[in-house]
C-alpha cells in the first residue's frame, strides 16, 4: 500500500505523517505541491501546517497547486484522501468536504491533547476504531471552528458523515463540537486534531491516532 | 489607470472573532461608539483605463472563486477613481 504525503511551501506535519503511515504498516511516499504526478499511490494525506503561509484564507492557495487538481480527480472517483488541520482546511477549499474552517471562537491558538470520539467506523480512514471509541490526541490550530449552514449540517447528521466529535467544553466553536467529517461517499474525511502526532507514547500524548494509519491499510486490503 | 475595489465581509450568521476583539478593545481606549464590528478584506486591483462591464465580471468571477469563500463570506465589486 503506497500512501502519499503532500508537502506545500509551509507543510509543518508532513514527516510525521510519513512516520505514522510506516507506522501502520504502508509505504509512505512524497508528493510536491508543483508536481501533478501523484506516483502511483493508493491513497493522499494532506498534513498540517501552514500552507502558502495561510495567506488570504487557510488552504485557499494550496487548492489551486497542481498536486490538487490530480487529487480532486482521483478522490472524485473514490480515492480516499485524508486532510488534517490545514489538510481539511484544503479539502474544505476545494469543496471535497462542505463547510469551512473559521478562527477559534477564543482567538487564541490552541495546543493542546484533546479527547474526541470516532462516531463512523465505515470510513477507510476509521475501520480499525471500535464505534463510539473515546481517543486523546493533540489538537493545535488557530483556525478550527467547523462553520457551515443550517442544511449542510442537518445532512451531515443525518448521513452519519461526523466521523468525530469534542468531547467535553467545545474548544473551539465548531457546530455541533464536529472535529472531522466525511464527504457523501465516505473516501474523503477532514480531521482538524492530529493523530499523525499521537502514534507512541514517546512522541505523543498516547498512541491512539495509529488507528487511523493502520485503517487505510486494512480498508484497502480488505477490498 | 482605475481602480477595481473587491471587498469580502464574514457572513453574518459567521462568529467574526476578531471583530469582537477589536469591539472589546474600543471601550477600553474611550471609544464608546460602537454597537458591534465586524473585520473584512479589501483589495485593491488596478487596471489599464476604464474598467468594462466584462472586465467587471471577470473579476467577480475571481472574487468567487479565489478571493472570498461564498461558503462564510460575501464580497463586492465597485469601481474607485
Amino acid at each position: 500500500m503506497k500512501v502519499g504525503v503532500v508537502t506545500f511551501p509551509g507543510s509543518l506535519d508532513d514527516r510525521d505523517a510519513a512516520r505514522a503511515i510506516r507506522a501502520g504498516g504502508s509505504d509512505a511516499i512524497a508528493l510536491w505541491h508543483d508536481d501533478a504526478d501523484l506516483h502511483g499511490v493508493d491513497a493522499v494525506i494532506l498534513p498540517g501546517g501552514f500552507s502558502y503561509g495561510d495567506y488570504l484564507r487557510c488552504g485557499a492557495i494550496s487548492r489551486f497547486a497542481p498536486v490538487m487538481g490530480s487529487i480532486i480527480e482521483k478522490a472524485n472517483s473514490g480515492m480516499p484522501v485524508l486532510g488534517i488541520c490545514n489538510g481539511f482546511q484544503i479539502l474544505c477549499e476545494s469543496h471535497l468536504l462542505p463547510g469551512a474552517l473559521t478562527q477559534n471562537q477564543g482567538l487564541h491558538f490552541l495546543c493542546t491533547p484533546q479527547t474526541i470520539r470516532i462516531e463512523n467506523t465505515s470510513t477507510p480512514w476509521t475501520t480499525d476504531f471500535k464505534q463510539g471509541a473515546e481517543i486523546v490526541i493533540p489538537l493545535k490550530n488557530g483556525e478550527g471552528s467547523f462553520q457551515c449552514d443550517d442544511q449542510t449540517l442537518a445532512a451531515l447528521e443525518s448521513e452519519g458523515r461526523v466521523i468525530a466529535r469534542y468531547v467535553g467544553e467545545n474548544p473551539n466553536g465548531s457546530r455541533n463540537l464536529i472535529a472531522g467529517i466525511s464527504n457523501a461517499r465516505g473516501n474523503v474525511v477532514g480531521l482538524m486534531p492530529h493523530p499523525e502526532h499521537a502514534i507512541d507514547p514517546l512522541t505523543g500524548p498516547t498512541a491512539d491516532g495509529l488507528p487511523f494509519f493502520t485503517s487505510i491499510l486494512s480498508a484497502m486490503v480488505g477490498k | 489607470m482605475a481602480k477595481i475595489v473587491v471587498e469580502v465581509m464574514l457572513k453574518p450568521e459567521i462568529l467574526d472573532p476578531q471583530g469582537k476583539a477589536v469591539a472589546a478593545a474600543l471601550p477600553r481606549l474611550g471609544f464608546t461608539f460602537a454597537q458591534s464590528v465586524r473585520q473584512g478584506k479589501r483589495f485593491e486591483i488596478e487596471v489599464e483605463g476604464e474598467p468594462t462591464p466584462a472586465q467587471l465580471a471577470e473579476v467577480s468571477r475571481a472574487a468567487e472563486t479565489l478571493l472570498a469563500n461564498p461558503v462564510i463570506e460575501t464580497f463586492v465589486v465597485k469601481v474607485e477613481k
